[in-house]
């Protein structure tokens, strides 16, 4: 059986800019995207083409690195090079801008909703890590402050069920921080890459943890029972080197199909297949489809739509957003 | 580099600059196809330094020798040597000669900019940044900054 990816669309997102990341919203018919030029754009299906349905501009004065949907879709969350993440909420056709969390010393690079919808995490080139808690009047309050790496941090990803929360960073590090007395800790440290961590994603289970780096692999981390006392137990259990040709700065794991793809400079999207039969402590991958020329410019990011499996959306530094069908060819 | 200021290295060596590239017949026939080779990169790089009124190649910083091109993999290397080992500028010129190839050339191009080897004392930090789009591209939209790249990079009149 062979598998490919097939171009569907090709969408101009972000004209004479760069688009940074792409977002399905959680029923997976919108798309909202974020880039140098400031805007935060929205993109549904009308027949059979796509088409930008809003734009969310003076929100930032600065590049928008990432865009968050939170799981009711409700609200988008928006993190910004101006030091600010801005809240946006659903208002009949658009969105409004609602709110503003400021407190970062310098550029937010990253934005997560957790999955109960009440915490939010962000994350700087201030080196921090900060929570947000909400409440039912849409008020945003920081909760803590984590400050447990030593470089830029590149990326926060909530657990899918609990809440536990993992970042990346320039350190080359990964930490994994958990809620004690109202306090986040970090409760472990995964270091194993050689520079840059740009990215991470759980499995659909939470038990795994994939990253990626500009040390040209990805890594999988499992959790395994703690040996002593309260900290956690992750260990890299594979590691993919030798498929990514310069930094792979985006790694998706798809919670339907558990298919694996990542977003690399060398200007490809690559799809990734987990062996079923394989020892679960030391799991083996293997390419299964790869678009070489996936855009003209570098693959900044890679997206699985949450409901329709094997749909991928990805997008690069020459402004446009792809949108690819993963599937097996007869 | 303000007035008073003292510089780093007061008395760098000065190198002489390479003679104008030597015209081919094939670089005159228009129907002939001329791929971007070290040498062009080179003169791209006519950049000034930010600290003494001289360019990048009187200072030795960077040399034909240390370009690599590869036109048909659509990647361009350079390393750029520092004229002391303590340089502060490194980062900065770095910068400004990663700035200066991105506006000159085709987007397809992979540019990569590193310290030679041996050459600077955070050599590894510099290289890391430099590498590193993120930041570089956060470095541009701060204006002061981007306004002494602008300067290190506007030709000056010989």
């Amino acid at each position: 059986m062979k598998e490919a990816l097939t171009l569907l669309h090709r969408l101009n997102g972000h004209p004479d800019s760069r688009c940074w990341f792409v977002s399905w919203s959680p029923t997976g018919t919108l798309l909202a995207s974020c880039g140098g030029d400031k805007a935060v754009r929205i993109w549904g299906q009308e027949g059979d083409s796509w088409v930008c349905k809003s734009v969310l501009e003076d929100g930032h004065q600065r590049t928008v690195r990432k865009v968050a949907w939170s799981p009711c879709g409700n609200y988008l969350a928006s993190a910004s090079f101006d030091a600010t993440t801005c809240i946006w909420k659903k208002k009949n056709d658009g969105f409004e801008s609602l709110t503003v969390l400021e407190g970062h010393e310098n550029e937010v690079k990253c934005v997560a909703w957790a999955p109960s919808g009440n915490l939010l995490a962000t994350c700087s080139r201030d080196k921090s890590v900060w929570v947000w808690e909400v409440d039912e009047e849409d008020d945003y309050e920081c909760v803590t402050v984590v400050n447990s790496h030593t470089q830029d941090v590149k990326h926060v990803v909530w657990h899918p069920t609990q809440e536990l929360l993992a970042s990346a960073s320039y350190d080359n590090n990964i930490c994994i921080y958990k809620e004690d007395d109202d306090d986040w800790e970090c409760r472990a440290t995964l270091q194993g890459h050689t520079s840059t961590v740009w990215s991470l994603a759980f499995d659909a289970t939470g038990q795994r943890l994939a990253s990626c780096s500009d040390d040209r692999t990805v890594k999988i981390w499992k959790e395994y029972p703690s040996e002593s006392g309260n900290d956690l137990s992750w260990k890299c259990v594979c590691t993919l080197s030798g498929y990514h040709g310069r930094t792979v700065y985006d790694i998706v794991w798809c919670r339907l199909t558990g298919a694996l793809a990542t977003a690399c400079g060398d200007d490809a999207v690559r799809v990734f297949k987990e062996d079923e039969t394989a020892d679960p402590d030391q799991p083996v991958f293997s390419l299964a489809a790869q678009a070489t020329k996936a855009h003209n410019q570098d693959v900044n990011c890679v997206a699985w739509n949450p409901k329709e499996a094997g749909l991928l959306a990805s997008c690069s530094d020459d402004g446009d957003i792809a949108i690819w069908r993963f599937e097996e060819e007869d | 580099m303000s007035g008073g200021t003292r510089l780093e290295n007061a008395n760098p060596v000065i190198f002489q600059r390479s003679g104008e590239r030597l015209l081919t017949a094939a670089d005159e026939d228009e129907d002939v196809q001329d791929p971007i080779d070290d040498r062009e990169i080179f003169d791209i790089l006519s950049i000034n330094d930010p600290e003494h009124p001289l360019s990048l190649e009187e200072l030795n910083v960077v040399e034909q020798i240390r370009v690599k091109v590869n036109d048909a993999e659509s990647s361009v290397g350079i390393e750029f040597t520092p004229t002391i080992p303590h340089c502060s500028m490194a980062t900065l010129i770095g910068l400004s000669i990663k700035v200066k190839l991105l506006r000159s050339l085709p987007d397809r191009f992979k540019i990569d900019v590193h310290i030679t080897p041996g050459t600077h004392a955070s050599e590894e930090a510099v290289n890391k940044q430099l590498a590193d789009k993120e930041r570089v591209a956060a470095a541009l939209e701060n204006s002061s900054l981007l306004e002494v790249v602008n300067q290190c990079l506007t030709s000056r009149s010989i």
